[in-house]
């Protein structure tokens, strides 16, 4: 069957949908039309650097200050990466034992999420050993919460308060 | 310095005396953070969906800032230039930033290979310490960080870091031509920016999906098209096909990522039970809504491990899947060009200016969609430059 060509700007008429063109009161429209764009347009510069695996340039190292881990998905580290958050204590260990399994494993996400809320609970530990209180309603922002949102802020400590009063009674009695 | 320092999930503070970051390589700077901007992309790490999030990091990866150092190796850049940082970390010369895939360097990240390098956003992306801060240390200085244009206004400035490429990317990957009907799922900032350039390629009609009724409202005026509401749909596909003749979308753009609400079924699996890698709603409604050889173009962030998705429909439909992380840099010259010609205007969407001391309050108003947030902007103490 043979194709018949339509020019875009036939379309538009064609199309009952666009009575109202856009084309007119839009700032731009259809600057970067590209009707070359088919299926899409060209998410990479094809030039052949992919073949270039061992021998692209590579930037200088940057010094190793302390354990920075690496995907076994890689040979090694990268030629740069960042200083944030070394890892410490239990999820450290944790962590260290997520980076044995590569990234297509559910062993190494769950780990790491592991390893995530480990790492608040010891946040809280080291926070209350340095002698400092985490104010968590302003952490969680109820300033805010507060400022628009005060019938849910109130609902949700009411409801803490019963819930609490409830665990509270029902672990007494069970007591006597 | 002040910085922020994540606690944990929806935990968050500001340390007002966490030491200046050093040169640490011979291509870094050091940047004074001007302004910078919160993420829908924040959210997903304020949620803990995450993994590799320690506590203590700084997040941020939309800045700009004020050139304080250079390490030996900078040539371009030099102190005293006030620079748009992109948020992609990239080296410049590995086969994949040679191709400009700039979001998706080799040299950037030894934590994950399936991810580039990107300011504050966990071990996941890198390990860097991000711009909700004062100072940032920014890698490969000499690659991505731009001069910003003489003339242009700094917030139109900072959201050239992500926001609007994105959007951008997001249109281009959907290849929309003339007279196409577009579906946006999502009318965050980024859903914002994406239906407002989709007009640019020449889309023919533009509709918007999301729950807020503010960001509808919002969407229909900034972005000169149509908005609807899910949650008065019984069935958003339904809906889409009727409005499309039956057909679908020539083009979805998945603009929500893995923290969608809209199904029960997702959001257990994803955001309560985290058996996938949060609640993948939008991209199933994207998949299920496009037409038969229809363009699915996803820059929603999904993490790993997996997602559930509708690939029988992918699979029989013929659809071509489009993602990526926006690759800013290749972007830009362009996007100054539309910027500073006025055919995009993206401070419109900065809705709250916060001071940097009150975070905390800000990433939960944009995180509860409270007080008509669109997006907030953060403004540190001391954020003057020539
Ligand atoms: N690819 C990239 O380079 C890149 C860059 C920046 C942001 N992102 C991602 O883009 C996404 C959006 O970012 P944002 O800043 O606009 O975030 P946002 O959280 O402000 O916006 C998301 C919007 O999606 C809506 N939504 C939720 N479920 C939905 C559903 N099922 N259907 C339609 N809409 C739904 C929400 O109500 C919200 O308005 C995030 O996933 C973010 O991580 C990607
Ligand atoms: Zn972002
Ligand atoms: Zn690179």
């Amino acid at each position: 069957m043979e194709n018949v060509k339509i020019e875009p700007d036939q379309i538009i008429s064609i199309d009952r949908q666009l009575a109202n063109s856009p084309k007119d009161h839009i700032p731009g429209w259809g600057i970067d039309a590209d009707p070359e764009n088919d299926p899409t347009y060209p998410m990479k510069n094809w030039n052949g650097a992919d073949y270039e695996r061992f021998n692209y340039q590579k930037p200088p190292q940057q010094p190793v200050r302390f354990e920075v881990f690496h995907s076994i998905e890689r040979p090694g580290i990268t030629r740069v990466f960042g200083t944030s958050t070394p890892p410490r204590g239990l999820s450290g260990r944790i962590r260290s034992y997520a980076y044995k399994y590569s990234e297509a494993t559910s062993a190494h996400w769950m780990t790491l999420l592991l390893a995530d809320r480990v790492d608040s609970v010891e946040g809280i530990i080291s926070d209350l050993k340095s002698g400092t209180i985490p104010n968590i309603f302003k952490e969680r922002g109820w300033t805010a919460e507060w400022k628009y949102n005060r019938a849910g802020l109130v609902d949700k400590v009411v409801t803490g308060l019963v819930v609490t009063t409830v665990l509270i009674s029902l672990l007494s009695s069970r007591r006597k | 310095m002040l910085a922020m320092n994540y606690r944990g999930p929806l935990r968050i503070r500001v340390d007002r005396d966490r030491p200046v970051p050093e040169i640490e390589h011979p291509y870094d700077a050091i940047v004074r953070v001007t302004r910078s901007l919160i993420c829908g992309s924040d959210l997903h790490l304020y949620h803990g969906l995450v993994p590799d999030t320690r506590v203590g990091m700084t997040f941020g990866h939309e800045f700009t800032g004020v050139v304080e150092e250079v390490g030996s190796g900078v040539q371009n850049l030099k102190v005293g230039d006030h620079v748009l940082v992109p948020f992609n970390i990239a080296c410049g010369t590995c086969p994949f930033c040679k191709q400009e895939l700039y979001g998706n360097c080799h040299e950037s990240n030894p934590e994950a290979t399936a991810v580039g390098g990107f300011f504050g956003y966990a071990h996941i992306g890198g390990g860097y310490d991000g711009g909700q801060a004062e100072y940032v240390r920014v890698p490969y200085a000499d690659v991505s960080p731009t001069v910003i244009p003489a003339g242009m206004d700094i917030e139109d400035a900072v959201l050239l870091t992500d926001v609007v490429p994105t959007g951008y990317q997001a249109a281009e990957m959907g290849g929309i031509r003339k007279g196409d009907t577009v579906v946006v799922f999502g009318a965050g900032p980024v859903g914002i920016m994406a239906a407002r350039c989709a007009w640019l390629f020449g889309a023919g009609r533009v509709i918007v999906i999301d729950h807020i009724d503010y960001r509808l409202e919002f969407v229909k005026k900034y972005s000169y098209c149509e908005a609807y509401n899910f949650r008065e749909m019984d069935d958003p596909v339904m809906f889409l096909k009727r409005q499309t003749d039956w057909f679908g979308a020539d083009v979805c753009i998945d603009a929500v990522g893995c923290d969608a609400s809209g199904s029960a079924m997702q959001t257990i699996t994803g955001k309560k039970l985290l058996l996938q890698a949060g609640a993948a709603t939008a991209l199933h409604w994207a998949i299920n809504s496009v037409k038969k050889g229809g363009i699915v173009s996803v820059v929603g962030v999904y993490g790993p491990p997996f997602n559930l998705i509708p690939m029988g429909s992918l699979m029989n439909k013929g659809i071509t899947l489009r993602a990526n992380q926006a690759s800013v840099k290749r972007l830009l010259p362009k996007l100054i060009d539309h910027v500073m010609a006025g055919r995009l205007d993206p401070k419109g969407i900065i809705t709250h200016r916060v001071p940097l001391e009150e975070i905390s309050d800000a990433y939960h108003i944009f995180s509860m969609k409270q007080d008509n947030c669109i997006k907030p902007l953060l403004i540190p103490p001391r954020a003057s430059w020539a």
